[in-house]
């Protein structure tokens, strides 16, 4: 379990680091955080030629918190979304999911290296931060020496460990819209361990009407399918009081969308199963908070 | 006695050492040793057909390939049966590198040595070898279905059919008011230690001498197989087992083929080589234990008291058998448990499959016999509509039983029976530890939450502390240090703790003066290995009798220096003192000097044991005939047979009913060692024990696929449970001490494992009303088992549902 022999560059400046990739060609693999990267490696299931370290780039370390969402650097651990850091307040006032999808990745070792972006980056279905990219519609931004350009995350995830980046591209950064007024999140997951990938894993935005009625329900899951995707279920309970809502049938509805697949893990009856589950319990948990902050708006 | 630490929490001397990074493993050995590497078989069956190692030849590094072409003599024979039984028929082991077959995934091909693993994986992976591939067999169903042969010659894939029995069943069982018949499974795991295995060699071409580093649980016994293998003469190899990262049982397996090998390339290179075995070699290329099918079928009166008891067990060996039909032999007669079976049969058929080799794993064959015995107690149970736990009382062999003979033949040849016990003591506490009698309104409570709540239990009896024997040898040096040495090894156990409290209690002087050494056969090179909860028992007790052969002989020269009789001697603190006489007394340190006659005046306590040092006794020779030099005595301790340990557990848990996770709320250990020597320790090894319990109840197993691909040889899929999995465990001790051994110990290293696959299906079962019927079960499995209309529901759940109390 040692890695194939590979070059190792660590540029200084994200040009630099363009144009290593640039020189190397698909070969090359940028290295963040290496808590996917270099299993993959030593397992010699990945072979790439040169590893482009951008751990020496600066500016791609920050946390930005608008009225719009959160722009999240390519540098970021999962841990300074996490808790009590000053970045994930801020961020948690924003968009409270990224925190609470966070707090699912892994074990505090792997939070302390790994980064969102490059969860993001690898593509795992069964990652939490692509299923709240997708979730919260965001986006991510992708430098290349053509230029700076933003990439939907309907367009960026392509398949499993599979994105549309290509060649002499680094994804700099991850931008997470902010929640809708009058709305509420929670995310849950069933692991086989704690902080195991999960089994399935579930995230719900939950946005009201003026009324206090249900307006809309998307939810996204993880280790369901082959891509994060992004299911509304806003039509098994869209005009319900948030009181008296039946978040079972959203949850019946939200088992007739997905085609999970079998593992050793886990049937795909069982993922569906966990999926009417985990999908009525975030919709409770989630409409509470929508109920709630509806209030205060 | 201020030094009396027999029995003491003493803390473990060796953490510090190991926590902070001191220890001293195998891959910390030998930094400039060349590496190796092996191309191992990606196919579960098939013919090698050709090697190709043209492109590794100009890999940068490389110093060396090695075939089975490349082996002669006693290498390019078949792998040692280590454990030959008149019953293993057709016992099967492989070559140290393929002889033109693979028989499972991950059997080594060709050893590859360059100048570092990295380069030696490099060149691996440049060797082509070509197969044919032969049909495959995995599973004990298949094996006995025998469509295909794993081995050719052997067509029903039958190794071994073990018998043993204790009078005529078919009648016993004809006569029986009541019979109840059932199947049931349980899955593989395997032992994991942290640190794999691991083998270093060096060779003196000067000397013409050998010594092997190995992280082995029997280094005397690899040193004799690789002087055997490779033509050596015993004095002239060295085999040490350095710190060693947990064993759990896979390390008592050898010479494994790494261990000659290694030792092999580094003497046709005269440079050092070293082999660290990676996790995925761990999983695919060591060993794993426990698949088997059990049919059971039991007699029982109206009471529930068993009448007869036949089991047909189907054991799943693996591709080879180097360790004989031990874990078949371990089931067959811990089975019987703390129980009295009036007629008992019982045939265990070792059948080959194409998957890795199935070796002790702590418990070695307990759990599964323990799995069979008290499912039998709960099925009784709930055909009866009585309490489990009154079946089981109902059964147990009562406290004047003992020495109590089940006319069974353990696992050392020698007699199954039972030295001593209370096992209605161990019911009693267990039901008062776990609360058994407030089940029912625990399970309301869960209820009125939302969760299915079930309770059960399991109990086993170990024999424990199987000979031939141990030794141990222990020195007082001038300087009052008290060197300690034993053969076997340690793996994490404490036995610098453990050895050093024994010897210090035995000798009376402080533990700080006590150096133990293990599994150096340098040190000490008569031994038999640690398996089998025998470390206690067997060098325990060995080390007691040499610590008090010194004391003996020491207490004789201080009687001749004190002018006094040795009946009034006493010794404390590591001074010997005449009884009520104070200031009459030496240290035992001077004692040492004077054990020693000397000419030569090295330091200044020397001095004291020369020729004109003070009046002699001209009629006698400096030592006397019979006697010699040094204050230090070897010993050795070989038992009668096996001392029987013996425990209850109990576990609790609640199952959410909507997606079917399991969570062990409570788990409740009664346990019963005979004498401890540490508490601390013995807990520990509870602990540790349960945890992998708990593992193979509801995480780990091997997830072979049908074409004998392992799916999981990850630590990210092999799903050992993390402490965030293991329930806390209250622990309860009772102690009925060995009168077969000095110390009156028994073995506790492997007691926490073996209930808890027993209890935990139990307590399942219980919870959700279905039959549990193979082990381990996932939330998934178990969510397919309660949507199957087919599914046997217990006479319980049908009696609740009732009255009402299920809804």
């Amino acid at each position: 379990m040692k890695p194939a022999p590979f070059r190792y560059a660590d540029p200084d400046t994200l040009d630099e680091a363009l144009a290593v990739l640039s020189a190397e060609g698909e070969g090359a693999k940028v290295l963040a955080g290496g808590q996917s990267l270099l299993p993959l490696l030593s397992m010699r299931l990945a072979a790439p030629t040169t590893l482009v370290d951008i751990n020496r780039v600066p500016g791609l370390d920050t946390v930005e918190v608008t009225g719009d969402g959160v722009t999240v650097g390519a540098l970021v651990r999962h841990n300074q979304l996490l808790g009590g850091h000053r970045d994930a307040m801020a961020a948690a006032r924003v968009q409270p999911l990224l925190a609470r999808a966070t707090a699912n990745v892994a074990h505090p070792a792997i939070r302390n290296r790994g980064t969102t972006v490059g969860s993001i980056a690898h593509a795992d279905p069964s990652g939490e931060m692509t299923a709240v990219l997708a979730l919260t519609g965001g986006s991510v931004t992708v430098a290349s020496p053509a230029g700076v350009q933003t990439v939907e995350w309907r367009d960026f995830f392509v398949g499993p460990l599979e994105t549309s980046v290509h060649g002499a591209e680094v994804v700099t950064s991850a931008f997470f819209p902010a929640l809708p007024p009058r709305s509420g999140t929670a995310f849950a997951e069933v692991a086989r361990r704690k902080g195991d990938y999960a089994v399935c894993g579930a995230g719900v935005v939950v946005t009201l009407d003026q009324d206090r009625r249900v307006e809309r329900i998307r939810a996204s899951y993880l280790s369901v399918g082959l891509t994060p995707e992004v299911h509304d279920l806003t039509d098994a309970v869209v005009g319900k009081p948030v009181d008296s809502a039946d978040w079972a049938a959203a949850g019946a509805l939200a088992r007739t969308l997905v085609d999970p697949d079998a593992d050793i893990h886990a049937s795909a009856d069982y993922r569906r199963l966990l999926v009417a589950v985990l999908t009525e319990r975030t919709l409770a948990s989630a409409a509470a908070e929508a109920a709630a902050r509806a209030t205060v708006e | 006695m201020t030094t009396k630490l027999f029995g003491e929490p003493v803390r473990r001397r060796e953490d510090a050492r190991l926590i902070v990074g001191k220890g001293r493993y195998l891959d910390d050995i030998g930094h400039n040793a060349l590496a190796a590497a092996f191309v191992r078989s990606p196919h579960a069956h098939a013919r090698i057909t050709g090697i190709d190692v043209d492109g590794a030849l100009d890999v940068e590094g490389l110093v060396a390939i090695y075939t089975y072409e490349d082996l002669t003599g006693p290498m390019a024979e078949p792998l040692p049966v280590l454990i030959p039984h008149p019953q293993l028929t057709a016992p099967r082991t492989g070559y140290p590198l393929a002889n033109g077959e693979v028989n499972h995934v991950g059997e080594p091909i060709v050893m590859v040595v360059a100048t570092d693993r990295y380069i030696a994986e490099d060149a691996a992976e440049r060797i082509l070898v070509s197969y044919e591939e032969l049909p495959v067999i995995v599973g004990v169903d298949a094996a006995r279905a025998a469509a295909h042969a794993v081995h050719e010659e052997i067509p029903d894939n039958v190794a071994a059919r073990h018998h043993q029995q204790t009078g005529d069943v078919d009648p016993a069982l004809a006569a029986s008011p009541r019979t109840l018949s059932f199947t049931q499974y349980i899955e593989r795991s395997a032992c994991t230690p942290m640190e794999g295995k691991g083998v270093h060699a060096k060779w003196d071409a000067d000397d013409r001498s050998l010594r092997v580093y190995s992280s082995t649980q029997a280094s005397t016994s690899v040193r004799a197989a690789i002087a055997a293998k490779l033509g050596l003469s015993l004095e002239k190899v060295e085999v040490i087992a350095p710190d060693v990262g947990g064993g759990f049982g896979v390390k008592i397996v050898h010479p494994w083929p790494e261990e000659l090998l290694v030792p092999l390339a580094a003497i046709a290179l005269g440079q050092e080589v070293k082999w660290s075995e990676d996790r995925r070699e761990h999983f695919t290329s060591s060993a794993h234990e426990r698949q088997q099918r059990q049919e059971i079928t039991v007699g029982y009166d109206d009471d529930g008291r068993i009448t007869a008891l036949d089991v047909h067990i189907w054991h799943d060996n693996g591709a080879y058998t180097p360790y004989g039909i031990i874990v078949p032999i371990v089931t067959a007669t811990q089975l019987v448990g703390p129980y009295v079976i009036p007629v008992y049969r019982v045939v265990v058929e070792s059948v080959y499959t194409n998957t890795v080799i199935v070796t002790p794993y702590r418990g070695a064959g307990r759990p599964q016999g323990c799995y069979a015995m008290e499912r039998t107690m709960d099925r009784i149970a709930d055909a009866l509509d009585l309490d489990r736990a009154v079946v089981r009382e109902r059964n147990l062999i009562q406290a004047d039983q003992f020495p109590y003979d089940h006319h069974l033949t353990f696992q050392d040849g020698r007699p199954v029976i039972y030295d001593s016990g209370d096992y209605p003591g161990l019911l009693a506490k267990l039901r008062a530890l776990v609360g058994w009698s407030e089940a029912d309104a625990l399970r309301n409570d869960a209820a009125a939450r939302g969760k299915l709540l079930g309770i059960g239990m399991a109990m086993y009896v170990e024999g424990t502390g199987p000979g031939p024997y141990e030794g141990g040898h222990v020195q007082v040096l001038g300087s009052g240090k008290v060197l300690v040495a034993t053969g076997l090894t340690s793996q994490g156990q404490g036995h610098e703790t453990s050895f050093a409290q024994i010897v210090a209690s035995e000798l009376g002087v402080p533990i700080e003066d006590v150096e133990v050494t293990t599994g150096d056969t340098r040190r000490f090179p008569y031994a038999v290995g640690t398996f089998a909860s025998r470390a206690a028992v067997m060098s325990g007790n060995a080390i007691a009798l040499a610590a008090r052969g010194v004391r003996e002989k020491a207490l004789r020269i201080a009687a001749d220096v004190l002018e006094a009789s040795p009946d009034d001697l006493e010794i404390d603190e590591g001074v010997v003192q005449v009884r009520g006489v104070p200031g009459s007394s030496i240290p035992l340190r001077t004692i040492a000097v004077l054990s020693n006659p000397l000419r030569y005046a090295f330091d200044e306590a020397a001095k004291q044991a020369t020729q004109f040092a003070g009046p002699g006794d001209d009629s006698k020779p400096p030592v006397s005939p019979g006697d010699a030099p040094g204050l230090e005595h070897r010993d050795y301790y070989s038992p009668i047979r096996s001392t029987f340990a013996s425990g209850a557990h109990a576990a609790i848990v609640e199952i959410d009913p909507a997606t079917w996770e399991i969570d062990i709320v409570k788990y409740a250990v009664v346990h019963d060692c005979g004498n401890v020597v540490n508490p601390m320790i013995v807990e520990g090894q509870v602990h540790g024990g349960v945890a992998q319990g708990v593992a193979g109840a509801l995480y780990e197993r091997m997830a072979y696929d049908r074409d004998g691909q392992l799916q999981n040889a990850s630590f990210m899929d092999f799903l050992m449970p993390y402490a965030s999995e293991v329930p806390d465990i209250d622990i309860d001790h009772q102690s009925t001490p060995s009168p077969l051994n000095p110390l009156g110990i028994k073995g506790a290293g492997e007691a926490g494992v073996i209930p808890g696959t027993a209890a935990i299906a139990s307590a399942i079962e219980d919870a959700v009303g279905r039959r549990i019927a193979a082990m381990p079960i996932s939330p998934t499995e178990l969510y397919d088992l309660v949507r199957n209309d087919d599914s046997e529901l217990t006479e319980a759940y049908t009696r609740r549902s009732g009255t009402g109390a299920m809804a």
